[in-house]
């Protein structure tokens, strides 16, 4: 993962304060025309050579889209967004035919944003430089990298393809693979959700695509970096995991994007299905540019992510920390359908300065002995707003099922806010669910304690936030939790007087 | 007197277009302005639906499709009472105060009707209510017939009241919308126990709402035992305001009605308040029961404690929703609430929304929620004991409930509560 | 090494400490007992730096500099430690990365390299075998779910490893068994040399007998009412504070 290599030292020169990413890449680029109606919409399909289906599945979402309101129960404040203000399309002129002819520009840039060399070789098509993992004594991380609108090259691809296992751009797979493209796009989470899922199946532009066939537990973690360069530019990605019966696949994103005193919008959407025995471990470092500490600018993060559990004894596990973009709205949720499947949920969520999340997720409880879990922590600072919102369903069908929910807040300073919303409801006798919450500061007694060892105030809080956030951040793919836990204290800086 | 009645929120603003000439207050000013600014509320939110995010699991249709009229003025002959709990007693019928069934002449405090008394009471009168916010608040401020005025003056140490609220079977099903002025002034205490209740019948929509004052140090300890009608409706609003370092204690039980609703708005206003909202609901058959807490630290160093328990049975459906809003400025606030539900039965239903919302980052707050059947290892060690089945379940179940009566310190209002706990298991036993 | 000069400070505008006049030399172990809310842990924060006490007047100074000008971090950098009556719990963090961050950032501080994690590691194991500590305890929560006896343990672990030039032990004493209170007063004794210093607050005369010090102070109404050597902590185990009140 690109921050995943971060070294001590390249974070202590973080320690500046600022957000370390928010470079502009200088690439030519191509744009669709400005605003939203149905000629983009058909733009972005041609573009993108897709089948008549596909077209249509997009228009249809689109039409859907105009009828639609966008949400406002979220406990997010932001202006009206102007749909026609932005492009849908943007990507790097000349998009590469084959992993060798990545412009030398968009290298740099991964470069920058701290991909693991080999896997630069990697991207830029060099064999066998970090084809072995023996080489740099670590497991290999596959990565697709999308910027912008577009993916720009995917890495490990063959080395994968020797176990079944299809890892590509969405765009590809719908050329390559549009069976299995038509069989569980939008079946998860379909085009008329919510407002938000609409808009991005109307124009989504890339995004990843995963298969892990019967029984193949995938050799390496998967990732798909996400990129927004352009400015006035939303981005709208597509990624759609398949673990089909007894595989097991890990898979990270991380993001960031140029600080710009815009609001950018990004609108992905996430499906997950897991069939019967299949667990799908999936784990988000957000960094998008959160704005500046008077607010101006950052990401407006919209997502919609949900795994459907369909098999028995089936497993899907969410992991994030969020610790970008302006606003994050975003509920990755598990329909657990399969009997005795699993759903997880684990999450750390920061916001300073003006920053605010609304942010959980749901639980829904269909098949019998199905568990959850869920484990919240948020983290509020400055003026930030931050909020826990989830659902735990259980139908009448799920018998002996189990929920814990843990959600703990904790507030820095006296300006910002922490809520927690969450909707419990229970058909089902036999089930049981539980839900417990805490607010609270960091509390003196344990500051001092820190200080009279000799730490500094502001790794004190480091410390003792890192602390609070543990039961999540273990859950991270082990290089993930280091990057992640820096991020933290980065995250927090100038929050402590 | 047969004219089609009609429904919905249409119903009762035709109603009100009849009646606002005869309404109490219909010749003070203040009142009419009241009534007519509630009524434009009321017609512009209309019957709250579940789009509304604190309707969103309790649908009103049902009492919104059934057709109300007035209760019938003819008021019958003494009822044999229930037993008092304490010295003084304010009987309402329909909504209307019987003097005749009343005795509050030798109390320490002050209470009368607040029909008779409305002149005096234009800063109390929708002091604290909300009708702009809460339509069954706009309901009742635009109909309210009667009520109970209370005040206890500074110092004074009341005793304990029983309100006594006592719906009628009548052909027609009747509406009313009592509003209670409770005032306790500084260092004053009282205890109100109050029971609602009706023949088994008897279909009518009660509709109260409270504006409770509490002065500084003041205590007062509210009781609320909910035994309507099987058919009727309890759609009830209490807003209560405490000043520092008083306390409002409530306890609410909810086991009669069909469908009922105890939304309490309880504000912490002074440095050092205390509020207790503790509850009961014990559900079976078709009943639906919503209590609906939200509770706003609004000065620093306040403390709050909710307990919320619910027995549902049969097809009975139960809410919870509880947000706890802490100010900025309050600082050092304590807040913790719990609320635990028990499933007796498959078909039964509980939805639970505990909610905190906190802009004060000195505070201590928690919250916590759990469903669940009655525990099968429990159950096995008293059987194993020779106890019974359906004695051994009956002792875990009032060994849950246990923990919500049990928080109750005020004697009278403790023992009201627990005989009506078994009576209730008794019924359904 | 540590001089107090007319000490006095207050708790929200009540005042605890009422004019302390001490001094500790390098190498000197000097114990303060008092009676419950006599000042004895109001004078360890002072020292220590925590906030909510206010200095009203007098002067502290460590090695002659002002000790009160400085931040706590920098009290601990420049070799005070506290050992805390109450060890406070720091749940998700775990006890050797906590170890570890305030034992570098002390080396930070004293110009010496920073140890990694398994150079610490071996450091901490050597000293918690001294101390009779099972290893598990490096990995759990500091002092979340500790007993209290571990708790005390867990202090003078950090004292073994920060190597202060100044221990201020707090009650260190309180809630501990026999076995307990040898195995602390081991730690402690451990540390001694030419340029190591001790303060010792207790209630009690029990510790002493393990640490013995070369000056026994009382502390009553936040004031030094008497100074003597060892032998006044015996006398006063014999006859109680309301003897030394009388006195006074």
């Amino acid at each position: 993962m690109p921050a995943v290599t971060e070294t001590i030292d390249t974070v202590q020169s973080l320690t500046e304060g600022t957000y370390k990413y928010g470079f502009e890449t200088d690439i030519e680029m191509e744009f669709a025309p400005k605003g939203l109606n149905e000629d983009i919409v058909r733009f972005i399909s041609k573009k993108k050579n897709e089948p008549q289906w596909l077209l249509d599945w997009r228009l249809k979402a689109y039409a859907g889209w105009l009828k639609m309101e966008e949400p406002l129960w979220a406990a997010v404040k932001y202006p009206p967004i102007d749909y026609q203000d932005a492009f849908y399309y943007a990507a790097p002129k000349a998009g590469p035919k084959s992993l060798d002819e990545v412009d030398p520009e968009l290298l740099k840039t991964y470069a920058k944003l701290g991909i693991p060399l080999k896997e630069q070789a990697i991207l830029a098509g060099v064999e066998g430089a970090g084809e072995s993992p023996a080489d740099s004594g670590r497991m290999p991380i596959a990565v697709d990298a999308v910027f912008d609108s577009v993916s720009v090259a995917t890495s490990y691809k063959e080395r994968l393809g020797k176990e079944g296992i299809i890892f590509c751009s969405i765009s590809e797979a719908v050329q390559n693979h549009p069976e299995l493209v038509r069989q569980y796009l939008g079946t998860v989470v379909p085009q008329g959700d919510n407002f938000y899922a609409a808009l991005n199946s109307a124009v989504f532009t890339d995004g990843s695509f995963v298969y892990i066939p019967k029984g193949v537990r995938c050799p390496m973690e998967l990732s798909t970096y996400f990129r927004i360069n352009a400015k006035s530019t939303g981005q709208f990605e597509r990624t759609l995991i398949i673990a089909d019966e007894g595989s097991t696949v890990s898979y990270l994103e991380g993001c960031t994007a140029p600080m710009r005193d815009e609001n950018q919008l990004h609108a992905a959407v996430v499906e997950l299905v897991a069939l019967d025995d299949a667990t799908i471990k999936y784990s988000t470092v957000q960094n998008w540019y959160p704005g500046d500490a008077e607010g101006r600018g950052g990401i407006y993060n919209f997502v919609t992510k949900r795994a459907q559990c369909r098999g028995k004894r089936s497993k899907v596990s969410w992991t994030q920390v969020e610790t970008g973009s302006a606003i994050t709205w975003k509920y990755p949720s598990c329909v657990l359908l399969g009997d005795d499947s699993v759903g997880e949920f684990y999450s750390v969520a920061i916001t300073n300065n003006r920053q605010q999340a609304d942010t959980g997720t749901k639980m829904i409880h269909v098949g019998k002995r199905t568990s959850s879990t869920i484990v919240s922590k948020g983290i509020s600072a400055g003026r930030g707003q931050n909020t826990y919102r989830g659902l735990v369903r259980v139908a009448p069908t799920a018998s002996n099922a189990r929920n814990f929910t843990q959600c703990d807040s904790l507030l820095i300073g006296d300006q910002c806010g922490a809520h927690t919303v969450p909707y419990i409801e229970n058909r089902c006798m036999t089930a049981k669910t539980e839900h417990e919450a805490t607010t609270s500061r960091i509390a003196e007694d344990q500051l001092f304690y820190c200080r009279q060892r000799g730490m500094t105030q502001e790794d004190a809080v480091g410390l003792i936030v890192n602390g609070f956030c543990r039961e999540v951040l273990k859950e991270l793919p082990m290089e993930f939790a280091v990057e992640a836990q820096k991020l933290l204290q980065i995250s927090l800086e100038g929050s402590v007087g | 007197m047969t004219a089609p009645l009609h429904t919905g929120a249409e119903g009762f603003l035709h109603r009100f277009d009849g009646l606002r000439t005869r309404l109490p207050g219909a010749r003070l000013g203040w009142v009419q302005q009241l009534r007519e600014q509630a009524a434009e509320s009321f017609r512009a939110q209309g019957f709250p639906t579940r789009r509304a995010e604190a309707w969103h699991y309790t649908d009103l249709r049902q009492v919104a499709d059934a057709g109300f009229d007035e209760p019938l003025s003819i008021l019958g002959a003494a009822k044999t009472l229930p037993a008092p709990h304490g010295a003084w007693r304010a009987v309402f019928q329909d909504g209307r105060f019987r003097d005749d069934l009343s005795s509050l002449d030798a109390a320490p405090f002050v209470a009368a009707s607040l029909a008779a008394g409305l002149g005096t009471l234009e800063d109390r009168l929708g002091a604290l209510a909300r009708p702009a916010a809460e339509p069954m608040a706009a309901l009742n401020t635009m109909l309210f017939e009667d009520g109970l005025v209370v005040t206890v003056p500074a110092g004074v140490a009341g005793g304990v009241l029983d309100l006594l609220s006592l719906g009628s079977a009548t052909d027609r099903p009747a509406a009313f919308h009592p509003r209670h002025l409770i005032r306790l002034e500084a260092g004053a205490s009282l205890t109100i126990i109050e029971t609602a209740t009706g023949p088994a019948q008897a279909r009518y929509l009660h509709n109260p709402v409270y504006e409770i004052e509490v002065g500084e140090g003041a205590t007062l300890t509210h009781v609320r035992l909910q035994q309507e009608s099987p058919r009727a409706f309890q759609l009830g609003t209490l807003y209560a305001r405490v000043a520092a370092g008083g306390t409002y204690d409530n306890f609410t039980l909810n086991a009669g009605g069909k469908l009922v609703r105890n939304e309490i708005h309880a504000s912490l206003d002074g440095p050092k308040a205390t509020c207790h909202m503790n509850g009961a609901q014990l559900l079976r058959d078709g009943q639906h029961a919503d209590t609906t807490t939200v509770l706003d630290h609004a000065a620093p160093d306040c403390a709050s404690r909710q307990t919320y328990k619910t027995v549902l049975s049969g097809r009975s459906r139960g809410v919870f929703q509880g947000r706890i809003h802490v100010h900025q400025v309050a600082q050092r606030t304590d807040g913790y609430q719990m609320n635990q539900a028990l499933l007796l039965s498959p078909e039964a239903e509980i939805d639970s929304k505990p909610q905190l919302e906190i802009y004060a980052d000195d505070v201590k707050c928690s919250h916590g929620a759990t469903v669940g059947e009655i525990d099968a290892d429990q159950l096995f060690y008293l059987r194993a004991r020779g106890i019974p089945e359906p004695k051994a379940r009956s002792m875990l179940v009032e060994a849950f409930l246990a923990e919500a009566v049990e928080v109750v310190q005020d004697g009278a209002a403790r023992a009201a509560l627990e005989a009506a706990v078994n009576g209730w298991w008794e019924a359904a036993a | 090494m540590l001089k107090i000069e007319g000490l006095t400070a207050e708790v929200d505008g009540k005042p605890i400490l009422n004019g302390i006049d001490l001094e500790v030399p390098a190498g000197g172990i000097h114990a303060i007992m008092g009676p419950n809310g006599s000042g004895k842990s109001t004078l360890s924060y002072v020292l220590a730096g925590r906030e909510g006490y206010e200095i009203t007047g007098g002067s502290v100074t460590f090695d002659g500099i002002d000790l009160l000008a400085l931040e706590p971090e920098e009290r601990a950098a420049s070799g005070l430690f506290l050992a805390f009556q109450y060890p406070v719990e720091l749940p998700g963090v775990g006890n050797a990365l906590f170890l570890r961050t305030a034992l570098n950032a002390i080396r930070r501080h004293r110009g010496e390299p920073e140890l990694d994690a398994m150079q610490f590691l071996k450091v901490a194991r050597q000293r918690m075998q001294a101390l009779s500590m099972p290893e598990d305890m490096l990995r759990r929560g500091v002092n979340v779910g500790f007993s209290g006896g571990e708790k005390k343990r867990n202090e003078v672990l950090q004292m073994a490893l920060l190597q202060p030039r100044l221990a201020i032990l707090d009650e260190t004493d309180s809630g501990l068994d026999i076995d307990a209170l040898k195995i602390v007063a081991e730690g402690v004794n451990a540390l001694r040399a030419p340029d190591f210093s001790a303060l010792v607050i207790t209630h009690y005369q029990r510790l002493l007998d393990y640490i013995v010090p070369d000056r026994v102070h009382v502390l009553m109404g936040g004031r030094i009412v008497q100074s003597g050597g060892p032998e006044l902590a015996q006398q006063l185990e014999a006859s109680g504070y309301a003897s030394v009140q009388a006195a006074a």
